[in-house]
């Protein structure tokens, strides 16, 4: 897709085929002779694990619709018929339920990748807009697809979240009624839920083709940063990035088999097994872990609007990105300030993921009483989740744009292939 | 010459096809609005399907008995789909609430404004938490009142919320008394 293209047709049907729909050849342009930056590392390997996990969502989702019932009566004992009846159901719905974790988890070294080497900024800013707008996807279809089984977990986290909107003045309580059909979360919002959790992926398919197509306009990103500049920057697709990107997915799909075999429950909460009841809340609820984080923000902010503002807010921060970012310098690598600050943030983003899962109210260190500020305790998650919360914010809202015009990059090497060659051990043995 | 010599035939002045741009702009104009018109009013139905539907709708009121609820009681219904709590309050509970009326919250209400003259100890809350809607636990939190288990909102005996994220009090439905043991609410 840059360039020219070098596919040669070599058969009589290839050749009447190219004539007509060049789709070998844009395969082969894509996947074969498409040049990738020779010094991408592991990291940049979750972009073809990521369309691994979609295939697999995509396929056991669409076989576990062939056995589930949407219905508010028969959807949890449908589940059930899955797990104990359906041949080989129990091994599809563990593939589909931990494959959602998998996904979210290669989703976010790919997006922390990408903000380590500095992927988002120009030519990038549209490329990296629409790997958002999949992680938005990704966050409605996983919403959905958990409340489908209709346990306690799925009934009361479908309350909380469609609540969320409900934060809105004036049109809030419309469109909560209208989001759930009714005048609580019941059959008509199960219905629309399934019917939406089916469409989404099939979106997710079309923006990742957006995502793929913009990357081959613009290239790949490399752990430099530095844009290539000649053949010596660069190896075909095939064989190297395909070996890599296959071995890659291999590794991953032992850490997906370890959690569909030994650990299938180990993600999820034991209360969603337990069928949905509109007039007990469990005691403790909790999102999935990859919501976790969002969660902990909503309830680090007391206020009803405001909370819901700053999670959506978190999220806002990544599509501005491009634009918070002042840095001339595109990876990382070569900016040892930011790094401590890339460092620190993902330190945020999982101690947030871990003040989400407590009760707000709880002791970070135990037995220790300190004094109540504003309205709890100073040792409380909730205060633990609102620095961090803090953090997360300053991070893109401050140090980026302010750390891009004050420090002092390192050199930035001239090509890709130039630090490569110019490190001892390539370097031929010098003389005198 | 030509076309003066055409339209000199006629006994009107109209002229030539494109030769007036206001009247084509004008058909240009009106067919866009005509069909964008059309295109919005196809989208309401689309969106209005969403809505409660005309059974969902009709699950309107409901009539309770109270006197299956003894003092210190509390029932939870099921109502249009949320849990509904009857509260026979005690008169400690009563009293502690009328004590607050004065106390600074965030959603300001007397406790009488909350029951009906002379029937203090009915409280009829529909239970969703004005938070998030989940469903709070009678007896928890500093208040003696309710406790939401999900982001920590305490209301007190009277169904108002004292401390936590919840911006308002617990909603008192519309309901009235039938007979002095009887309600029906919606």
């Amino acid at each position: 897709m840059s360039g020219h293209s070098t596919y040669e047709p070599k058969t009589g049907i290839e050749r009447w085929l190219d004539a007509r729909l060049p789709i070998v050849r844009l395969g082969y342009d894509s996947f074969v002779d498409y040049p990738t930056p020779r010094n991408l590392n592991y990291w940049w390997t979750f972009g073809g694990i990521l369309s691994l996990c979609l295939a697999s969502q995509l396929i056991t989702g669409i076989i576990l619709v062939m056995h589930y019932t949407p219905s508010a009566d028969h959807a949890f004992a449908s589940v059930e018929h899955i797990m104990r009846d359906v041949n080989y159901g129990w091994l599809i719905r563990y593939m589909h339920a931990n494959g959602a974790s998998m996904f979210f988890i290669a989703v976010y070294i790919h997006m922390f990748r990408g903000l380590y080497y500095g992927s988002y900024k120009a030519p990038r800013e549209v490329l990296w807009i629409l790997g958002c707008v999949i992680y938005l996807l990704m966050m409605a279809t996983a919403f959905m697809g958990y409340v489908l089984p209709w346990g306690q977990m799925s009934f009361h986290g479908a309350v909380v979240i469609t609540n969320l909107f409900g934060a809105l003045p004036l049109v809030g309580p419309a469109i909560t009624t209208w989001l759930w059909g009714g005048f609580a979360v019941d059959n008509a919002t199960l219905n629309r839920f399934f019917s939406l959790h089916y469409l989404l992926p099939f979106m997710i398919a079309g923006v990742v083709i957006l995502h793929i197509w913009a990357l081959h306009v613009v290239g790949q990103n490399n752990p430099t940063g530095v844009d290539p500049k000649s053949k010596a920057d660069t190896l075909p697709f095939t064989p190297y990035a395909t070996v890599k990107d296959g071995f890659a997915m291999s590794v991953f799909l032992i850490l997906f088999a370890i959690f569909v075999f030994y650990l299938p429950n180990a993600l999820g909460h034991s209360d969603n097994y337990i069928p949905a009841n509109p007039l007990v809340t469990p005691s403790h609820i909790v999102p999935e872990w990859y919501f976790l984080p969002f969660y902990a923000i909503l309830r680090a902010v007391p206020d009803k609007l405001m909370g819901v503002l700053a999670m959506f807010g978190a999220i806002a921060c990544l599509f501005a990105l491009p634009w918070l970012d002042t840095s001339k310098v595109r990876s990382m690598r070569y900016r040892p300030t930011a790094k401590v600050y890339f460092g620190f943030f993902v330190v945020a983003c999982i101690i947030l993921g871990f003040c989400g899962a407590k009760l707000p109210s709880d002791p970070v260190i135990p037995h220790l009483t300190t004094f109540t500020l504003i309205d709890s305790d100073l040792n409380s998650f909730v205060w633990l989740s609102r620095v961090a919360a803090l953090f997360y914010f300053a991070f893109f809202l401050v140090i980026l744009p302010i750390l891009g015009l004050k420090e002092t990059p390192l050199p930035v090497p001239d090509s890709i292939a130039s630090p490569a060659l110019a490190h001892p051990a390539a370097a031929p043995a010098e003389k005198g | 010459m030509t076309w003066v010599a055409d339209t000199a035939v006629g006994a009107t002045t109209e002229p030539e096809h494109g030769a007036d741009p206001s009247r084509r702009d004008f058909i240009y104009i009106a067919t866009i609005a005509a069909a964008a018109g059309a295109g919005a009013s196809l989208v309401w139905p689309f969106v209005d399907q969403m809505n409660p539907s005309a059974d969902t709708l009709a699950l309107a009121s409901i009539e309770f008995d109270l006197t299956k609820v003894v003092e210190g009681q509390q029932v939870t219904l099921k109502w249009r789909g949320k849990p509904l709590f009857v509260r026979n309050r005690t008169k400690a509970e009563i009293a502690s609430a009328v004590k607050d009326d004065g106390a600074s919250m965030k959603d300001p209400q007397k406790d009488a404004d909350r029951v009906k003259p002379g029937k203090a100890n009915w409280l009829v809350l529909i239970g969703s938490c004005t938070h998030l809607g989940c469903v709070p636990t009678f007896g928890g939190g500093d208040y003696g009142g309710w406790f939401c288990p999900c982001h920590g909102s305490v209301y007190d005996t009277s169904g108002r919320i004292r401390k936590g994220p919840a911006p308002l009090n617990l909603a008192v439905p519309e309901y009235a008394f039938l007979t002095d043991t009887k309600v029906k609410i919606g």
